[in-house]
C-alpha cells in the first residue's frame, strides 16, 4: 500500500454559522510524506483536515486527494482512500463490541467477514487491546477508546491516514504504541496526517511540521525550522519541545528532535 | 481538606477492585497532583473524591473519604457537588447539552444551586475573565473547537466556587499556551484558597505547579511526595508514567557517561539548564 499526494488549493470555508475557519489555505503534501498540524485552539486544523475525506467541502477553492477532487467524489469514495481518526472517539465508535466496531470500515470496504476479522484483529493487536476484542467499547478508559478508534481506522488500509490529537490522554505507553503506528504506517509509504498539541511528539515523530494560525498556514518546514522562529510560535500559541527549548537555554546552536540527537549534541559541546 | 482512610472500590459487576488500600490526605490550599498509567485508577480516585462513587456509579466502596470535615458518604449528592467540583476527563461529555451559549452553560450549575441572578451573571463573567473565554459567551457550546470547549467546561466548575476542585486531565485538549494558562489558573485558586487535585500526563507542568504529587500503579498509591523527587524517579517507567524529555536527556547523558549526574536528575527546564550547565559547559 502506498501514500498519495494531497492539496488544498486556496481553500477557503465558512461554518453555516458565518465563522470563518479556513482563509485561503494552500498546501501540497506528497505521498508518503509525515506531516504535523499544529496551532492554538479554533485555529481551522480539524476543519481543514475534515476537507481531507469530504466531511467538509470547501466553500471556495478545491482539495484534491490523488488525483480525485473530494467536492467531485462521495464520502464513501474518499473514505476508502483516506482514515480519519477522529479527536473525541465517542463520535466515532458505535458498535456494541470492540470487534465489530473494527470490522465495520473493512465491511463497508467490500472485504468478506473473515477478511475484516483478520484485518481488525491486526489492527487491534497493533493498538495493544486484541484481548479486550469481545468488550463493549464503554468499558473501556478514554484513552483505550482512543485506540479503539484509532484501530477502525487502521484495519482500512488506507493510502491517506489522518490522526486529529492521537496523543491525547495518552499514557506512556499509548504515545509510545501511537509513535510505532506512525513509523510502521509511514515506512508503508502511505501519508501520515496528524494534528497535535504535544510538541514533543511532533518533534520526534515528524519530518514536516505545518502550523496555523486563524484558517491561514502561518509556517510550513522542518521541525528545526519552524520551532526556531520566535514569533510564529508565539503567534500560534505553541511552545518548541522540551530538548529544543533546553539546547536553546543553553545557548547551544542545534536544535536537537531526540533525546539521543540531544545527548550527542552535548558530548559535542562538551569537546569543544 | 480531603482524607481517605483504607479506601477500597470495586465497579458494580467487576471482578477485581479498581482501587485498593488507598490512604490520601490533602491540605487545605495544597495543589496535589496525581499520575498513573491509563486504567491505573486515577478517574476512579477522583470520582470518589467528588462523591460521584458511590453516589451515581454505585459498586462497593468501603473505608472513609472525609472532604471539609464531611464524610462523603453520608452527604446527599447535592451536597457532595457544593463541596467538590469535578471536571471530567471528556470535555465533551461534560456540556451539558441543554443550554445555547456559552454564558448560559456556565450559569448552568448556578441556577440548579438557586443563586440571584445578579450574582449569577457577576460570578458567571469572573469565571469567563479568568479562563480567558469572555470573547466566546454568545456562541454555542458546539460552535467551539475541543479546546475552546474544555475550557468552558473548565469555567462551570470554577463559577461554583466549591472548597475543592478535582481536575481530571483539564487539559488534554489545549494548545501549549492554554495548557500554562489553566496551570497558572490553578495556582492562582490556590494561592486563594482553594484545594486542587489534578490529574494529569503532563510531568513538566506538575513539576512547576504543584506542591505535591501522588503515584497511582497496581490500584494504589504507591508513592506521595515532593514533585521533583517523584517525578525523576528512576521507576516512574514502571509505573508506565513518561519522565520529561529533561529526566531522559539527563539520565541518557549520565549513561554515556557524557555528564557525571549524580543526585536528583532534573524535571523542569530550570532544573535541565543547571544540571547542564554545571557539566557541560557552553
Amino acid at each position: 500500500m502506498s501514500g498519495v499526494d494531497l492539496r488544498f488549493d486556496d481553500v477557503h470555508f465558512a461554518y453555516p454559522s458565518g465563522t470563518q475557519a479556513l482563509r485561503g489555505v494552500s498546501l501540497a503534501i506528497g505521498a508518503g510524506e509525515r506531516v504535523a498540524i499544529v496551532g492554538q485552539n479554533g485555529a481551522g486544523k480539524t476543519t481543514l483536515v475534515r476537507h481531507l475525506n469530504r466531511i467538509f467541502v470547501p466553500t471556495s477553492g478545491t482539495v484534491t486527494v490523488g488525483d480525485r477532487s473530494t467536492a467531485g467524489s462521495t464520502i464513501a469514495e474518499m473514505a476508502a482512500l483516506v482514515g480519519y481518526v477522529f479527536q473525541n472517539p465517542d463520535e466515532q465508535i458505535f458498535a456494541r463490541t470492540v470487534i465489530s466496531d473494527v470490522m465495520f470500515g473493512p465491511k463497508n470496504l467490500g472485504c468478506d467477514e473473515a477478511e475484516s476479522r483478520d484485518r481488525a484483529l491486526a489492527a487491534l493487536t497493533t493498538v495493544g487491546l486484541a484481548e479486550h476484542a469481545d468488550a463493549h467499547p464503554h468499558q473501556l478508559s478514554l484513552s483505550e477508546r482512543k485506540r479503539v478508534a484509532l484501530a477502525g481506522v487502521l484495519a482500512m488500509r488506507t493510502p491517506v491516514l489522518v490522526l486529529d490529537e492521537p496523543t491525547t490522554g495518552q499514557d506512556a505507553r499509548g504515545v509510545e504504541m501511537i509513535s510505532r503506528v506512525v513509523a510502521e504506517v509511514s515506512a508503508e509509504g502511505r501519508t501520515v496526517v496528524a494534528i497535535t498539541h504535544d510538541m514533543d511528539f511532533c518533534a520526534e515523530q515528524f519530518e514536516r511540521v505545518v502550523v496555523m494560525t486563524q484558517g491561514e498556514v502561518r509556517a510550513d518546514a522542518a521541525p528545526e525550522e519552524v520551532f526556531a522562529q520566535r514569533e510564529v510560535i508565539d503567534a500560534a500559541r505553541v511552545e518548541p519541545p522540551q530538548l529544543m527549548r533546553l539546547a536553546a537555554q543553553l545557548g547551544w546552536g542545534s536544535r536537537p528532535r531526540t533525546v539521543d540527537a540531544f545527548v550527542d549534541a552535548a558530548a559535542g559541546e562538551r569537546a569543544r | 481538606m480531603i482524607t481517605l482512610t483504607d479506601i477500597g472500590y470495586a465497579y458494580p459487576d467487576a471482578e477485581h477492585f479498581a482501587l485498593e488500600k488507598v490512604d490520601l490526605h490533602v491540605e487545605h490550599g495544597e495543589i496535589l497532583g496525581v499520575v498513573g498509567a491509563s486504567g491505573a485508577g486515577k478517574t476512579t480516585l477522583a470520582k470518589i473524591i467528588a462523591g460521584f462513587i458511590p453516589h451515581v456509579d454505585g459498586g462497593e466502596l468501603t473505608g472513609t473519604v472525609v472532604v471539609d470535615g464531611a464524610d462523603v458518604a453520608e452527604l446527599s449528592l447535592s451536597d457532595a457537588v457544593s463541596k467538590v467540583g469535578l471536571v471530567i476527563q471528556n470535555p465533551f461529555n461534560q456540556i451539558s447539552g441543554a443550554k445555547y451559549t456559552v454564558r448560559d452553560e456556565i450559569a448552568f450549575g448556578l441556577e440548579n444551586l438557586g443563586v440571584p441572578r445578579e450574582e449569577m451573571v457577576e460570578r458567571v463573567a469572573a469565571a469567563a475573565d479568568l479562563l480567558r473565554i469572555s470573547h466566546l459567551m454568545d456562541s454555542s457550546p458546539y460552535a467551539l473547537s475541543g479546546g475552546q470547549q474544555q475550557l468552558v467546561a473548565i469555567a462551570s466548575m470554577v463559577v461554583l466556587r466549591t472548597p475543592v476542585l478535582v481536575m481530571d486531565e483539564p487539559t488534554s485538549q489545549l494548545d501549549p499556551a492554554g495548557t500554562r494558562m489553566v496551570f497558572d489558573v490553578l495556582s492562582a485558586l490556590r494561592d486563594a484558597g482553594s484545594t486542587i487535585v489534578v490529574l494529569e500526563h503532563k510531568v513538566e507542568l506538575l513539576r512547576e505547579h504543584c506542591d505535591r504529587v501522588a503515584v497511582i500503579a497496581g490500584e494504589t498509591i504507591v508513592a506521595v511526595g515532593e514533585p521533583r523527587e517523584i517525578l525523576a524517579d528512576e521507576r516512574m517507567p514502571e509505573w508506565g508514567i513518561g519522565a520529561t524529555r529533561f529526566t531522559e536527556a539527563a539520565r541518557a547523558a549520565a549513561g554515556r557517561g557524557v555528564v557525571a549526574g549524580g543526585g536528583t536528575l532534573p524535571v523542569s527546564l530550570d532544573e535541565a539548564v543547571a544540571f547542564f550547565q554545571e557539566d557541560v559547559p557552553a
